[in-house]
């Protein structure tokens, strides 16, 4: 009970983390934001690594294959594609510099 | 399921790398280094995972990850900037998805020890509802958005009742799974969650089919953070303090984002989400159908711009990213700028179809984010602008947004003040009042507004010939 009384402690001030570490980003940055923290909620792959290491018969093991797929899918295409976009956001100095090189 | 004190560390190293990584999100600067801390943190985390399980399921796993990773790149590398909406619900749905069958997975392993206790009793059949709903929704989203299926706002009749009886029979279903058969005795626990899956699989279907194509950079953000709060419920059933920890934060940030968004429709999320958006407005455009128009040429525009104006702002919508005219836009402002003449633009909070995407769109190209500015920052520049130039939008610089005497679907939304410009140019296919349905009375301004009528890409064209001309 202990346990779940910390746990519970912890989602309540990660919750208020959220709010805070969000209302100061400006809508310039709104669609990588969003797509930054898509990719972060590929966390959930942690959990698919957990469940598929359990014994179970083969249609929960196909079910845990079939998760941690969907996790790697979600934490690498997001990580990449958020990357792809903010690498276009660079500063105006740095875009001149690297049309002359 | 102990996690042991070398792994807890990492875990908590991981959290913080993803705390850096977003609030270095702030700035264009430093957002995409945060955006590689916070990969660096998830592969922390995973490392740190490999010490927590079976050495044996390692071959297992590598396969999954590595066929996950194939896929993933090869999409993100791939995709459009214009199709980012539909990407990242792609992403977003399978992440659902992954929750909810991680939740399953675990009910199975739980009820076989005989250990289900309250906590993963509750909280296994909340996460595989709000995963599957997540996951079919992205679906739903995606087809919109890439218009293979569900264009529009798709509704039948007892919508909402159908939608009532599904959850409630989904509560049915978790309970029965909870108290290990007693309500429906032919159905085991473990058939019940699966029973829970495929149910909130259709109604992740049935609560996004409503919902039209304006609305989906909010129905992408919702499903965002549902997929974050799946992600977090999973935590407690796994007793996994990064996944509650990681999850909550995207739960909490996608629903205050949700909240923004709906804002600037000037519409409660509750409307959006059961209601859709009712087009309205068919029987008063006949009347206003008849009033003349400015209709002039691409070469007035440009003279217009060459000669008189010393300050333009454009306001760019999704029409210019349908008609792919967002290079020919970099064309315009170079060549406006070479005249001397200097360009801003007002980005409304929902132009395109995800939050932010237009200025995605606009950098994509070459546009200096600097000159990107939000609708706050834009409205007093409109004061001394020679010209405001619409292309390809219509519904966020209509003032009968904010005229109280009218009730219409945008009624409350705020928008870019563009008729406050000496001039107004429209660039725009046709009078049709564009996806609210409701008219734009600037259009008939014939004093002020310009109108171009013209597919955005070859109007800009034309415009950037007469102003390089001129």
């Amino acid at each position: 009970m202990q346990e779940t009384l910390i746990q519970f402690a912890i989602f309540i001030m990660a919750g208020f983390l959220g709010f805070e570490l969000i209302s100061r980003v400006p809508n310039l940055l709104h669609t990588p934001l969003m797509s930054a923290t898509n990719a972060i909620h590929g966390i959930i792959l942690v959990g698919g690594m957990i469940t598929i290491a359990a014994d179970g018969p083969a249609w929960v093991k196909a079910v845990g294959f079939l998760a941690v797929f969907f996790g790697a899918l979600n934490v690498v295409g997001g990580f990449w594609v958020t990357n792809r976009m903010l690498s276009m956001f660079r500063p105006p100095k740095a875009r001149v510099k690297r049309r002359k090189g | 399921m102990e996690t042991g004190v070398a792994p807890f560390l990492a875990y908590l190293l991981a959290a913080a790398l993803f705390i850096i990584g977003i609030r270095r999100l702030r700035t264009p600067e430093t957002a995409r280094s945060g955006n590689t801390i916070a990969a660096f943190g998830m592969t922390v985390a995973l490392i740190a995972t490999l010490f927590v399980i079976e050495f044996e399921s390692l071959l297992l796993i590598g396969a999954a990850v590595v066929l996950g990773s194939v896929v993933g790149i090869l999409t993100a590398q791939r995709v459009q900037m214009t199709a980012m909406p539909q990407m990242v619900a792609a992403y977003n749905g399978v992440g659902g998805g992954a929750a909810a069958l991680i939740a399953l997975s675990e009910f199975y392993h739980l009820s076989e020890e005989g250990s289900l206790g309250v906590v993963a009793g509750t909280t296994i059949p909340l996460t595989v509802l709000v995963g599957s709903v997540s996951f079919m929704g992205s679906v739903v989203a995606f087809s919109k958005l890439q218009e293979l299926a569900f264009t529009g706002s798709v509704t039948f009749p007892l919508q909402q009742v159908v939608n009532a009886v599904l959850f409630l029979g989904i509560l049915v279903l978790a309970a029965n799974a909870f108290l290990e058969g007693e309500i429906l005795p032919f159905l085991s626990p473990v058939a019940s969650v699966i029973a829970v899956l495929f149910a909130s699989l259709v109604l992740g279907v049935l609560l996004v089919i409503p919902i039209g194509g304006a609305d989906m950079p909010i129905v992408i953000s919702l499903l965002n953070a549902f997929t974050g709060l799946a992600a977090a419920a999973s935590g407690f059933v796994l007793e996994n303090y990064i996944l509650i920890i990681a999850g909550t934060i995207v739960g909490a940030s996608g629903t205050i984002l949700t909240r923004l968004m709906s804002g600037a429709l000037g519409r409660p999320l509750g409307k959006i989400i059961f209601a859709g958006i009712a087009a309205s407005g068919g029987s008063k455009q006949e009347e206003l159908g008849e009033r003349p128009v400015n209709d002039v040429s691409a070469s007035a525009v440009g003279e217009y711009l060459s000669d008189e104006a010393n300050k333009v702002i454009i306001v760019p919508g999704y029409g210019l990213a349908v008609a792919q005219a967002q290079s020919v836009m970099k064309d315009l402002v170079e060549a406006l700028e070479k005249g001397g003449t200097e360009v801003l633009f007002g980005i409304h909070p929902v132009a395109g179809r995800m939050p932010g995407h237009m200025n995605v769109l606009m950098t994509e190209v070459g546009i200096s984010y600097e000159k990107l500015l939000d609708l706050e920052d834009v409205n007093p520049e409109f004061e001394d602008a020679d010209a405001a130039i619409i292309v390809g939008a219509n519904d966020v610089v209509n003032p009968a947004a904010n005229d109280p005497e009218k009730d219409t679907p945008i009624s409350g939304m705020p928008v870019l003040e563009v008729g406050n410009a000496e001039r107004v140019i429209f660039i725009k296919r046709s009078l049709s009042p564009g996806f609210a349905g409701v008219d734009n009375p600037l259009f008939y301004d014939t004093d002020k507004t310009m109108m171009l009528f013209s597919d955005a890409k070859q109007g800009l064209e034309e415009v950037v010939e007469a102003v390089k001309n001129g």
